[in-house]
């Protein structure tokens, strides 16, 4: 006879001892969904999210991201993780609406609502080294994933300078929040309605005058920024990391759709990085990568616009629960590793 | 019945359906349809149901196959399908992918004469008549106490994970993407194997007691430590693959349109972007398609380019056809879809169109030479052979790396190339962590990865003190019906519990 169902009394064998010795202890039960626990909207187009997974708050270091799916039919998306909190066990993202899939997430990413999926944390942590003195530069999207950075230097006990960028005074958010870990704080606005009138170039100029011993700069932002950033602490030989975002599906090493050229040599963003010398990138080659699917991009967008143009008319008031944007129309995007776009084309259009 | 023998049986091998090129190319439904009963039958009729069967042998897993073609033929097809999934639980999977002319059919005394018995075939029939009647070989599972934790849950780590279910252990499978399966989802596409194929026997799986985590990138959200020292994990093991995309290092490797293979079928098998605008990733595919490489992933990549829309997939390989790795089966299939084949031919150069896109390859010639430590002649480039070569999308498909983050978050031993060195029970240098699959061995099969997890999940029970046996020790003489002890006789896996 074959070893097919013969019941017999039940004899489970319990192994004593094992739920109950450490409580505080790892689970084996992953988070199998991912909550929304608090939103917070910046600006038009600039939003957080703080979704549950004690997990990964455990897990997540400075420097990290993750990759997240919106719904049944997104598509991969990475984001840098902008804050952790080991206590309510949340991750925090901050995230720009800028191709179809973030702005998708901006109108249906309530309280209360699931993400698909969620993965993470990604990438090698950030280096922290012995650096005494740094200066942690965010430029627009950028801002929110240097703060982690700026507090792990500040609890490491080195002098931290920050420096963030943003177009006007509205756009500014977390100044509180940097000032708290910040023995210096910078903040450069296009028009000048707060802070020094300028780009984080002219504030990390700034504090290299003020400081001739700065260890390490950090940058985090669009690639023209990081670019410009590089370019500026060249001459005064400063050590500058950047952290790059380049389009990438999985994540996890596996498609090689990230890989970027530093030091002229191929390195896949995802596991090798996201952290790299800025002065070894070839910001040209990365940015030139970026553009791999702009025309799909738009194109899913337009769609997507129309699509929503027409629901909202029918039915405007409150955001749609999530069961029925599962079944809105749908149309091809391009957001992955983009989250920066539309502060591109704002960089663009300055001499840096 | 008298016995069989080559005179006897049915002569010719009993041929397959398959859907016309002309038709297939314009869809992802599945290329081979399957037998009809009466033509497995009449293929199970080939059997010489040997008494020392060499296909056994042949098989990675060992599966009993006269034992489930006999079965077939006294027309029992549930009991043909306990004895079969015994050893494989995934047989419907097995069946349509398995290189079977390598492995049992490459044995099959049949064959010496005749061509051999199709066995992948009518294991493909009776996996999918099994998934059609909702079958499910489920022993009767004893827990034991034990927790596994599995990494990956592609063929390595579900193999294993059915063993240890089927001995009792609690198992748990950690999945870094989304959706479960690892290679047979996002590498091999719909038309060699059906998701519904794949939902199905993972569900055969799962109705073990194995639970799937998904979205769980360990390493990452822990380590493999962490789960021997602080999540209760009594044992695990490493099945996350190879899975890191080789590139050549030739100028213009960057341009927009040069991609993995592993990214295309990724993007196209794991994120539907076939299907868009309903699937919101993107591919933006080539007009003039070139594949670099002649392995079956090659071949896939190929094939499902063609059918998104492709003007023209062309392979672009080295060496010669009798020295490509992939499938003869394959490699006819692709021929009959309209792939162009570029033996003797390597890439130099990828050429920009001065937006940051493909234009073109600047491609070489190439002759063979003496043997490389392959065994196969190596190629070597024709002097002044260079010519262009108009492609504007260029996929590599020439291997795999080991995915680094097992080396940089555990202090697991890792051989020179960066796989996970194990010993010949696949046990690594952490005591109770086992790997085994493409992660210890380097790209193989989905039914070599298969048999590695079952080695390594015979490791694990021997390393739990799980003591597992085939062999019913019944009293002689003594009628105790079918019980021994209390123990149903044909149970296979006596377990020494594990005392506090």
């Amino acid at each position: 006879m074959s070893a097919v169902t013969k019941k017999h009394g039940n004899r489970r064998a319990e192994k004593p001892g094992r739920d109950s010795a450490c409580p505080s202890k790892l689970d084996a039960d992953v988070e199998s969904r991912f909550e929304i626990v608090a939103r917070e909207d910046f600006s038009e187009l600039t939003y957080l999210l703080e979704v549950a997974h004690p997990m990964m708050a455990r897990a997540a270091r400075p420097g990290q991201f993750v990759i997240v799916i919106a719904h049944e039919h997104g598509e991969r998306i990475p984001l840098t993780i902008a804050d952790f909190d080991r206590e309510r066990g949340t991750i925090t993202l901050v995230i720009q609406a800028a191709g179809k899939t973030t702005r998708e997430m901006q109108r249906d990413c309530q309280v209360g609502s699931t993400l698909f999926g969620m993965v993470g944390p990604l990438g090698e942590p950030s280096q922290l080294g012995d650096a005494k003195k740094v200066v942690c530069v965010g430029g627009g999207l950028g801002v929110a994933p240097i703060f982690p950075q700026a507090r792990a230097f500040k609890e490491n006990g080195a002098y931290v300078i920050g420096v963030v960028g943003f177009r006007s005074k509205e756009l500014v958010f977390w100044e509180d929040k940097f000032r708290s870990v910040c023995d210096e704080f910078i903040i450069c606005s296009d028009d000048g309605s707060v802070g020094i009138k300028g780009l984080v170039t002219d504030g990390i100029e700034l504090a290299a005058e003020n400081h001739s011993d700065i260890d390490e700069v950090i940058a985090i932002g669009p690639p023209i920024m990081m670019k410009a950033a590089t370019e500026t602490t060249r001459p005064h030989n400063i050590k500058t990391m950047v952290s790059l975002n380049p389009i990438m599906v999985d994540g996890t090493g596996m498609c090689g759709g990230c890989r970027v050229l530093v030091g002229g040599e191929t390195k896949f963003a995802c596991v090798d990085g996201p952290d790299f010398d800025g002065h070894k990138v070839d910001f040209v080659d990365l940015m030139n990568r970026l553009k791999r699917f702009n025309e799909d991009e738009k194109l899913a967008l337009e769609r997507w616009s129309e699509g929503t143009g027409q629901a909202s008319a029918a039915k405007p008031a409150p955001p749609p629960p999530v069961e029925q944007v599962e079944r809105a129309p749908r149309a091809m995007d391009g957001d992955m590793g983009v989250h920066y776009g539309t502060l591109r084309s704002a960089w663009d259009n300055q001499d840096t | 019945m008298a016995k069989k023998t080559i005179r006897t049986i049915p002569q010719d091998r009993t041929p397959i359906p398959v859907q016309e090129p002309a038709d297939r190319v314009a869809n992802f439904a599945e290329v081979a349809l399957g037998y009809l009963e009466e033509q497995a039958l009449n293929e199970c009729e080939r059997c010489l149901l040997c008494p020392e069967p060499a296909c056994v042998k042949g098989c990675p897993v060992g599966i009993d196959i006269p034992g489930f073609i006999e079965r077939m033929l006294a027309g029992d097809f549930r009991e043909a399908y306990a004895t079969l999934s015994d050893d494989n639980l995934l047989p419907a999977i097995c069946g349509r992918v398995c290189p079977q002319e390598d492995q049992c059919e490459g044995v099959c005394p049949v064959g010496d004469t005749l061509e051999p018995v199709a066995i992948g075939r009518i294991e493909r029939w009776l996996g999918d008549m099994a998934i059609a009647e909702g079958w499910t070989a489920q022993p009767y599972l004893e827990p034991n106490g034990f927790r596994v934790g599995i990494i990956g849950s592609g063929p390595a780590g579900m193999a294993a994970a059915a063993d240890l279910a089927k001995a009792g252990c609690e198992v748990t499978v950690y999945e870094a993407l989304h959706s479960p399966g690892g290679v047979l989802r996002y590498g091999i596409p719909e038309f060699r194997l059906p998701n519904e194929v794949i939902d199905a026997e993972l569900a055969n799986i799962t109705k073990l007691g194995v639970k799937i985590e998904c979205n769980t990138l360990v390493g990452r959200l822990f380590t493999i430590e962490q789960m021997v020292e602080e999540m209760g994990f009594d044992a695990v093991f490493i099945g996350t693959g190879a899975g890191s995309p080789k590139f050549m290092g030739i100028p213009g490797e960057s341009l927009n349109g040069v991609l993995s293979a592993n990214e295309l079928l990724t993007r196209c098998n794991l994120m539907g972007a076939g299907d868009f605008p309903n699937n919101d990733t993107p591919l933006h595919l080539g007009k003039q398609v070139a594949i670099i490489g002649a392995g079956n992933t090659a071949m896939d990549a190929m094939r499902v380019a063609l059918r998104l829309g492709a003007d023209k997939v062309h392979c672009v390989y080295r060496r010669t056809e009798a020295e490509s790795p992939a499938r003869l089966e394959e490699i006819h299939h692709a021929q009959e879809e309209g792939i162009e084949f570029h033996w003797l031919t390597t890439p130099v150069e990828i050429l920009d169109d001065g937006a940051g896109n493909v234009r073109a390859m600047r491609c070489l010639r190439m002759e063979l030479g003496e043997p490389d430590d392959s065994g196969r002649r190596r190629p070597i480039a024709i002097d002044g052979s260079e010519y262009e070569f108009e492609a504007d999308m260029v996929v590599y498909a020439i291997g795999t790396n080991p995915n680094p983050i097992i080396g940089q978050t555990s202090k697991l031993k890792l051989n020179q190339w960066g796989y996970v060195e194990t010993d010949d029970d696949l046990a690594t240098s952490m005591a109770g962590v086992y790997a085994g699959g493409d992660i210890v061995t380097g790209a193989a099969t989905v039914i070599l990865a298969m048999g590695a997890g079952r080695k390594a999940a015979r490791g694990i029970k021997a390393y739990l003190g799980i003591r597992d046996s085939n062999v019913a020790y019944l009293p002689a003489g003594e009628d105790r019906g079918d019980s021994l002890f209390g123990i149903d006789a044909g149970e296979r896996n006596f377990t020494r519990v594990r005392l506090a």
